[in-house]
């Protein structure tokens, strides 16, 4: 069974339609990546999936169909997502805010999981009593990410984690995520614009354009597609 | 000099009372960003349910305000549910338009249910005329400081509340990024009710404390809900020891400041105790003139 199954998912801002039946699977550990430019409806898909816009159609997670569920519930039943802009909660202290992240927690391990995601991200732990606000944006997407890990989720939903970030910066981040999951087995859904990046951690992707799915295949697929190099990784 | 002394310790405990309402508005609009103008029905309420405790049935004073304060924060929390939830909470005329009609069943209930008329109501401290301490001829009463020392109480809980506990970390969440906060599973409306709740047991204590020195009666609490508005607005709406500095600073200002300029400046014997309420409009004018933040309210910091 796949860990992430959306069937023709209609979803709608108002009057406007911001996708039009997209459908999609994820494998338990894969990373899969959905590639697309601004407005394609990369934001609304993982919208969708956490019950942010009003949605049709089927979003199974591991068989049972979420669509209708409330965000927080969903949440608990497994996903973690990183919202574009970070979201992380800028009055909040660092440490705080992972402790948030471990709100739906009940176990006792809280603690010692946050030394664990400032092992990993040292830069954090240096900044841990400042506010997440003063934080730099680099320094921002790490505690996002950290933030989302604290739940420990089965499903991490990545949207556009390299905007707005500096090249060494994103390059370090996205060889995070493959490590996380080399070593946690967390399944990803990346959505990027940086195809380079994405298609460089990502078994499998799919294309989209203007709300509907219109190419999908393997990373090293998608990586010698025409259309694909013409469009997103700029050869 | 005695009387400056004593001015001050009035100052400070109405500035007291002031600061416990501030916070019942802080803890409302860091979460929704919204005034509550049902906070001193809610604080008027809470005082009558005291009276009928204490008063009526008997039980000792405090018992009866904290009492009257829980079965606000009950009252308050029914209230968000039914009347505010619903509503699109960025929207802020229509709930506030309804917190205004909050106010004024209040005021109606209470008429009906408790009287037109006005009723004394003890203070929960010593309040004999000997119950004062003296120090250089001013004598600072027991009921005076009492009010102060609450306040310190109460603010200590709030910050205990916010910052120790987990409904207080879904709550300083929910404050500071809604959406987010939904994605670590936090559920916001069951937190706001908390935060209405929590901020109507604040007034419930307020309007007990208050009921002493005014009399109760279904208005008592109008004129303090202006000067915590100012003294909430004068410390930045967002911030808890904010509108305490906010509540002390408004109160000195209404005694002894104020009384000293009416009686020291030259071409002032116009600024009667009457017109304290014009100088606590004034003051919320110049703050949301010069520095609409407030002294201690934070300016989003957000980097992306």
């Amino acid at each position: 069974m796949s860990v992430l199954e959306m069937q023709d998912v209609r979803a709608r801002y108002g009057q406007i339609e911001a996708l039009h039946g997209i459908s999609l699977t994820v494998e338990e550990g894969e990373v899969v990546v959905v590639l697309g430019a601004n407005g394609a409806g990369k934001t609304t898909t993982l919208r969708a999936i956490c019950g942010m816009v009003t949605t049709t159609g089927t979003v199974n997670l591991h068989g049972t169909n979420i669509v209708g569920s409330d965000t927080a519930d969903i949440v608990r039943m497994g996903v973690a997502h990183v919202p574009q802009g970070r979201g992380t909660f800028p009055e909040l202290s660092v440490v705080d805010n992972l402790n948030v992240g471990a709100y739906v927690r009940k176990d006792k391990e809280i603690s010692a999981d946050i030394d664990k995601w400032f092992e990993i991200f040292p830069r954090l732990a240096e900044r841990r009593t400042q506010v997440a606000g003063s934080l730099s944006g680099g320094e921002q997407q790490m505690l996002a990410v950290a933030r989302a890990m604290m739940s420990r989720p089965k499903v991490l939903l990545l949207d556009e984690p390299s905007l707005g970030l500096a090249p060494l910066i994103i390059d370090d981040l996205f060889k995070q995520f493959a490590q996380i999951n080399a070593e946690l087995g967390t399944t990803m859904l990346v959505v990027e614009q940086n195809a380079n990046l994405a298609l460089g951690i990502a078994s499998r992707g799919y294309v989209i354009e203007a709300g509907e799915i219109v190419l999908s295949g393997t990373a090293e697929e998608l990586r010698n597609d025409d259309g694909v190099r013409a469009a997103y990784l700029g050869v | 000099m005695s009387l400056f002394l004593q001015r001050m310790i009035e100052g400070l405990s109405n500035g007291a009372m002031y600061g416990v309402v501030a916070v019942s508005l802080v803890i409302i609009f860091k979460a929704t960003t919204l005034i509550n103008f049902a906070q001193g029905g809610l604080a008027m309420f809470g005082a009558y349910m005291a009276n009928v405790f204490a008063i009526e049935q008997g039980l000792p004073l405090i018992v009866g305000i904290l009492m009257g304060a829980a079965v606000m924060a009950v009252v308050a929390s029914g209230i968000e549910r039914v009347l505010i939830r619903p509503f699109d909470p960025s929207n802020h005329l229509p709930v506030v338009l309804i917190t205004f009609g909050i106010a004024y069943i209040l005021q109606a209930v209470a008429a009906w249910k408790f009287g037109t008329e006005f009723k004394s109501f003890p203070s929960p401290f010593p309040a004999g005329p000997n119950d004062h301490i003296e120090i250089a001829g001013a004598r600072l009463r027991y009921e005076r400081l009492g009010v102060v020392l609450v306040l310190v109480i109460m603010v200590g809980l709030v910050h205990l509340i916010l910052n120790k506990t987990k409904i207080g970390l879904a709550f300083r969440a929910v404050s500071s990024n809604t959406e987010s906060a939904k994605l670590v599973g936090v559920k916001t409306g069951r937190t706001l009710n908390f935060g209405w709740a929590l901020a109507a047991m604040f007034g419930g204590v307020a309007g007990g404390l208050v009921a002493h020195f005014t009399q109760l009666d279904s208005g008592f609490m109008d004129k303090i809900l202006i000067f915590s508005f100012a003294a909430a607005t004068l410390g930045g709406l967002d911030s808890i020891n904010g509108a305490v500095i906010g509540g002390l600073i408004i109160g000195l200002v209404e005694s002894p400041i104020q009384p000293m300029v009416r009686d020291y400046v030259p071409g002032f014997h116009f600024l009667t105790s009457d017109l304290a309420l014009l100088v606590a409009f004034l003051l919320i004018l110049g703050v949301l003139l010069v520095k609409p933040a407030g002294l201690f309210g934070t300016t989003r910091v957000e980097r992306v």
